[in-house]
């Protein structure tokens, strides 16, 4: 894929929090990043969205200079990185999919411990630990040992630890994949808190409803960059109409339907199916009612505003040439 | 299917999982067939009590012809083999104290009127901390010897006169404890150490203080200092009631045992950082320490007197930090030597400390890849 923009913008020296070009990582034969080409604002949430083993991870391992890419190049807040990666630490933040602060030290004594390791003044550390403990609403558990918390309040912590040396880069892997909805909505806010007074946040997630909020958002699929943009706009420029269809015997259907060339994929949703019909299909209801006739006899078909779920569906898995194409 | 094939088949499922994973995990796999192995030829040539070719000095005092006699009579026993000549029994009782040589012989200047009359011809001064080593000279006491120019045989009670030094009363706690001081410090240092960093690692906590301005270097001394005061806890409450349980004198001066357990605490726990990027988990890092213990406590001298060891045996007992600490340990506690006595072995072990430390922070990659 290729950026039509790429030359252009390269002169205008713009400042991006992250930008990558032809960014890749190869570990023996198997590609785990290929020509990631990413640019990432200041003070900006950015989601990576994609299945387990997309190169979600190694894509921030190569950002954070933990790892070295086998091309490309990566600047990460106006620093060269790998090279720079010990002088990137210091304003970096990095939250690891598995918790990994220490489960037989007291909450307290973890943020103590972190603060000592970035070297934070002493003097205002206890201040800063106690003004972290009441933004994480871990007052009441400051004397906890940190394996004795809840998998919210473990997250809660491991954020309030990230961010105790007030990085201008905060990178999260999978923040909230053990953490139950109400708790993974809270969280969100502290990270739009955190955003608001100028943290830029790279996040990665495999839930729908996380990649919406962010401002701007990369799918990846085997280490290939899908689509980009934001979310809004990704689900405007879908390139694909979607439609509802209710009805009995709805797996036949969704069997059916699935062998005509003209509709992208289906997915049953409770009593509805819901169907991707490509772009060239102006009206996708009469075209059915047309077309097909025997198979939406007797059921209600509305067209519906485009999810960010149909266009993940839409530019992965056997969909992904097709949808490129489209989308060019 | 009845119950009992049912149960069979359930068996059966855990014993093959078990296998599968036990031929994944490479390291303990080898450990299948290494420690057997290794055992089998550490024992076989280590146990080895019949101590061959001692090396000992002579002071001969006498200048005769049957001295010289004497002397190829004693190395024609296999037991002893003459390797210093010293001036005088001041010299030679250094050179016991330094550690240079096990035992001196001293042939008196009325060395041919003793051979005329029933009194012992000459004096073994023997070290006699190492109480095999002290046996096994005490055996040549009634050696027969005949000048040949004796009317009749001279029915004597002992050829030699004994001076059994630093342990006369040939205790073993007093060879022992000391020697305990390196096995006891070689298990532990070496396994907190690895198991403290692997733990680390298999934990994750790793992942995230690689992300953190802390360096490799800063790691691995952090991880170290902690048990540098536990190896001193250690020592304290071994040689301490060593000295008050078991009778084990001290002669020694406190700063340099204290120097001397520093500088093999560091040895170890440098062992125990190697092993750390060795092993990738908890399991992996006990075995490898249990792989150095064993050498560590047969081939040492701990055990079985390094002398009496081939030398194929001798070289292995070289590379250990065990055999240099024991040496100066016995020397420091039972012989009251000094470090400057002792240069070799402490040298070996602050070598052996640097160049471990700079190997395993170069295997230590602060990078992922």
């Amino acid at each position: 894929m290729t950026d039509p923009l790429l030359g252009k913008e390269k002169t205008v020296a713009q400042d991006w929090a992250i930008e990558t070009i032809g960014m890749s990582r190869r570990f023996g034969d198997f590609v785990a990043v290929d020509q990631l080409d990413l640019r990432i604002p200041h003070k900006t949430i950015y989601g990576f969205l994609g299945p387990n083993g997309c190169g979600k991870s190694t894509s921030m391992r190569l950002i954070t200079g933990l790892l070295t890419p086998s091309a490309g190049s990566v600047r990460v807040l106006g620093m060269d990185i790998p090279e720079q990666a010990e002088l990137l630490r210091r304003r970096l933040g990095y939250m690891t999919q598995k918790f990994s602060l220490y489960d037989d030290l007291t909450v307290q004594e973890n943020l103590r411990f972190m603060a000592q390791i970035y070297n934070l003044e002493s003097r205002s550390v206890k201040q800063l630990i106690d003004s972290q403990l009441s933004r994480y609403q871990l007052d009441e558990r400051k004397t906890r040992l940190a394996g004795a918390l809840s998998g919210g309040q473990r997250q809660r912590l491991a954020l309030a630890a990230a961010t105790l040396h007030q990085p201008e880069l905060l990178i999260l892997d999978e923040p909230t994949s053990a953490v139950d909805p109400e708790n993974r909505r809270d969280f969100w806010e502290k990270l739009f808190d955190l955003c608001d007074s100028g943290t830029t946040i790279l996040v990665s997630t495999h839930y729908m409803d996380e990649a919406e909020r962010c401002h701007g958002l990369a799918i990846m699929e085997s280490g290939v960059k899908r689509a980009d943009g934001a979310p809004a706009q990704l689900m405007r420029e879908l390139g694909a109409r979607v439609v509802e269809i209710d009805g009995e015997n709805l797996r036949l259907l969704k069997q059916q339907l699935g062998e005509l060339p003209e509709v992208v994929s289906t997915a049953q949703q409770g009593t509805h199916l819901r169907v991707l019909i490509k772009e060239s299909i102006d009206e996708p209801e009469s075209w059915l009612r047309t077309t097909h006739p025997a198979l939406v006899a007797n059921r209600q078909i509305h067209a519906v505003r485009p999810s960010l779920e149909d266009v993940f569906v839409h530019c992965t898995g056997s969909n992904a040439a097709d949808g490129q194409g489209a989308r060019q | 299917m009845n119950a009992f094939s049912q149960s069979l088949q359930r068996i059966g499922a855990i014993v093959f999982k078990e296998l599968r994973q036990l031929t994944r995990d490479r390291p303990t796999f080898g450990m299948i067939v290494m420690v057997p192995l290794i055992q089998l030829l550490l024992f076989g040539f280590a146990i080895n009590t019949n101590v061959r070719d001692l090396p000992v000095g002579v002071v001969d005092l006498s200048h005769t012809q049957t001295a010289r006699a004497l002397i190829s009579d004693l190395t024609a026993t296999q037991v002893v083999s003459f390797t210093e000549t010293y001036q005088t029994p001041k010299q030679a009782e250094d050179a016991i104290r330094r550690g240079h040589v096990h035992a001196v012989l001293v042939i008196p200047e009325d060395f041919g009127q003793r051979l005329q009359d029933q009194r012992p011809i000459a004096q073994w001064l023997i070290d006699g901390s190492d109480t095999m080593v002290g046996n096994a000279l005490l055996a040549l006491q009634q050696m027969p010897f005949a000048s040949g120019f004796e009317a009749q045989p001279i029915a004597r009670k002992n050829t030699f006169e004994v001076a059994l030094f630093f342990n006369p009363e040939r205790r073993s706690a007093i060879n022992i404890v000391p020697g305990l001081v390196a096995i006891v410090l070689t298990m532990t240092m070496v396994m907190f150490t690895s198991a403290a960093l692997v733990r680390e690692r298999e934990r994750g906590n790793l992942e995230l203080l690689i992300t953190t301005p802390v360096r490799s270097s800063e790691i691995m001394i952090g991880k170290i200092v902690p048990y540098i005061f536990v190896g001193l806890i250690q020592v304290s409450i071994i040689l301490g009631l060593g000295h008050l349980i078991f009778d084990v004198p001290i002669n020694g001066r406190l700063d340099q045992l204290v120097l001397g357990v520093f500088a093999f605490i560091s040895a170890s726990l440098t062992l125990g950082l190697l092993v750390s990027t060795i092993a990738k988990t908890q399991l992996q890092a006990m075995q490898l320490t249990v792989f150095l213990l064993i050498p560590s406590i047969l081939l040492s001298g701990f055990m079985f007197p390094y002398e009496g060891m081939p030398k194929a045996a001798q070289w292995i007992a070289e590379a250990l930090p065990a055999t240099h600490f024991i040496r100066m340990v016995r020397a420091i506690v039972l012989r009251g030597a000094t470090l400057e006595d002792l240069q070799p072995d402490l040298w070996w072990l602050i070598g052996f400390t640097v160049l471990g430390v700079i190997a395993a922070a170069s295997r230590f990659k602060k990078r992922l890849d």
